[in-house]
């Protein structure tokens, strides 16, 4: 109830998060960096609004660890943390599937406006993928 | 549940007041028995329509006195928007009918409007309906990096066909006061051109009296000095032409039908005549206001936005590097402080805030804005406790940004 009335008196509708994405957003999953990781990605930028950077540590192509790095708003961030734990512990091949669909149903929903957020982070993910098979090669 | 609790306990401090202010217990006790006992149509012969028609007649005549005008010229509305929609495109609309009568430059080409690039959307996007609808030229003027627009730059951009100049006497997102008295005085020398201030976030703390700023039309709305929302008004000065934008009944000297929201035209003058005896005392306001810049400022990173001393008492405007707007409202929320921010992602149009661009922000600066606007209950001690909760809050978001 709390959570709908502080992000609903922002006067729109449109805004308002659902409890999930304000749970991560509080307390974001695999926040952080991962030094020397086997897959790396930076998307987005300043003059659009966020900036997401993805770490893969990946073992027999299984993904033992994942952290994130964002500069964004709320659905960025949680996005984000929500990504991440979605992937931690799959493989390669199964985190590849991942969806924006799925990020944006695992966290109740979006609001339309932020619907755009979601694709940052499935998307530094999917580059992070690539990175890590560049560099396998 | 935990959250529910600290709900309960948490403090309160409500820093938006430039999005809209709380009803005054007297402006509320003042409209009350128009609900329930004299709820009279204003238009009606009887006992109870005469009634409401004492009541919104004095109440005009409260809103004419504050603004230094008289009862005749105030037109009441529903909100500011409303009142720009009608100075706006019902200034355009008389002229265009009166262009056989008036001079033949009128009659050839389309009028023309004069305003600025930092006005509220009200006022811009009115603009450009009429622009799309071919009834009028639009010349947008540029600010400086202050947010102040330039007398000299007004008289430049008038046209022989010019016939509206629109500035905004407080910009809403940084506080800029604008040189409304300066550019009236300027339009004094010219002939046919009418002039027109959105006074939407100027009512509460500075001088709107029509004479001194030289204005012909005035935009108003009650929900930011303590009415409710819902109401507003419009100045008209006698003798400017204007046609009106809501047909139907003959109310509002016939420039704006529809039955008379009375309770809430009785509180939109209450409201206004509080609101005169507290300026005098804006001062308090102003000084806690510039407590909270300075505390602000000494985040690193932080810049004040809009102009240090030409700036309304209740609005102090930031950007803070490495953090983005809409994350530190909902942190700031979550700390039980109600603030805004001119972001992309709390516009919902993926945007950053215009004003910002318009005074050479760049887009990246921008999306980190926080506006946190004072009203006349703001205490000292609140603005300690956001002085206290801020520093961290950003301190925690560019831990959780990547390096740039």
């Amino acid at each position: 109830m709390v959570f709908n009335f502080l992000v609903l008196s922002k006067d729109n509708m449109d805004l308002a998060y659902s409890k999930k994405v304000m749970e991560h957003f509080r307390h974001p999953r695999n926040m952080g960096e991962i030094k020397n990781p086997d897959g790396v990605a930076k998307v987005g930028n300043r003059v659009c609004g966020d900036i997401m950077k993805m770490y893969l540590q990946i073992d027999g192509e299984v993904i033992k660890d994942v952290k994130f790095q964002t500069l964004g708003c709320g659905a960025a961030i949680a996005t984000s943390s929500v990504t991440t734990e979605l992937v931690k512990g799959k493989t390669v091949g199964e985190a590849e599937k991942l969806t924006n669909e799925e990020v944006a149903r695992v966290l109740g929903g979006l609001p339309i406006a932020k619907k755009h957020c979601s694709l940052l982070a499935v998307e530094a993910l999917h580059q992070a993928i690539e990175d890590y098979r560049r560099k396998k090669k | 549940m935990i959250c529910y609790l600290n709900f309960e306990f948490m403090r309160q401090v409500y820093l938006d007041n430039a999005a809209t202010t709380a009803v005054d217990r007297e402006v509320f006790e003042a409209m009350r028995p128009y609900f329930l006992k004299n709820f009279g149509n204003a238009s009606e012969v009887h006992g109870w329509g005469q009634e409401a028609r004492t009541a919104v007649e004095g109440a005009r005549e409260k809103v004419a006195e504050a603004l230094g005008a008289e009862a005749k010229e105030i037109i009441f509305t529903s909100c500011a928007t409303e009142s720009i929609n009608l100075a706006h495109k019902g200034v355009v609309e008389a002229v265009l009918q009166q262009g056989e009568t008036r001079d033949v430059r009128r009659k050839t080409k389309r009028p023309h409007i004069v305003t600025t690039a930092i006005e509220h959307k009200a006022v811009l996007e009115t603009c450009r309906h009429l622009e799309e609808a071919g009834m009028a030229e639009v010349t947008y003027l540029p600010v400086d990096q202050y947010g102040l627009v330039s007398v000299g730059a007004v008289e430049k951009a008038i046209r022989p066909e010019t016939v509206l100049v629109s500035v905004m006497y407080v910009n809403n997102e940084v506080g800029t006061v604008e040189p409304i008295a300066e550019i009236g005085r300027m339009l004094k020398k010219t002939k046919g051109i009418f002039f027109h201030t959105d006074a939407t976030q100027a009512m509460q703390y500075l001088d709107c009296d029509v004479d001194k700023l030289g204005v012909d039309l005035l935009s108003f709305t009650g929900h930011k000095f303590y009415a409710p929302k819902g109401v507003g008004g419009l100045y008209v000065r006698t003798g400017a032409p204007l046609v009106r934008q809501m047909d139907g009944g003959g109310q509002e000297g016939g420039l704006r039908a529809g039955t008379e929201n009375v309770p809430y035209i009785v509180a939109l003058a209450k409201a206004l005549e509080l609101s005169s005896k507290f300026k005098v005392q804006s001062s308090k306001v102003m000084n806690l206001r510039d407590e909270l810049i300075a505390g602000v400022l000494k985040i690193p990173g932080a810049k004040l936005t809009g102009h240090s001393v030409k700036r309304a008492p209740h609005i102090a405007s930031f950007t803070i590097d490495g953090v983005e707007g809409e994350a530190v409202l909902l942190m700031l929320a979550d700390r039980g402080i109600a603030a805004a921010s001119g972001s992309a992602c709390t516009s919902g149009a993926l945007r950053a805030s215009h004003v910002l661009l318009a005074m050479g922000v760049p887009a990246e600066v921008a999306h980190g804005s926080l506006r946190l606007s004072l009203g006349k209950e703001t205490t000292e001690e609140e603005i300690e406790y956001v002085l206290k909760e801020l520093p961290p809050i950003v301190k925690r978001l560019r831990q959780m940004a990547p390096r740039l």
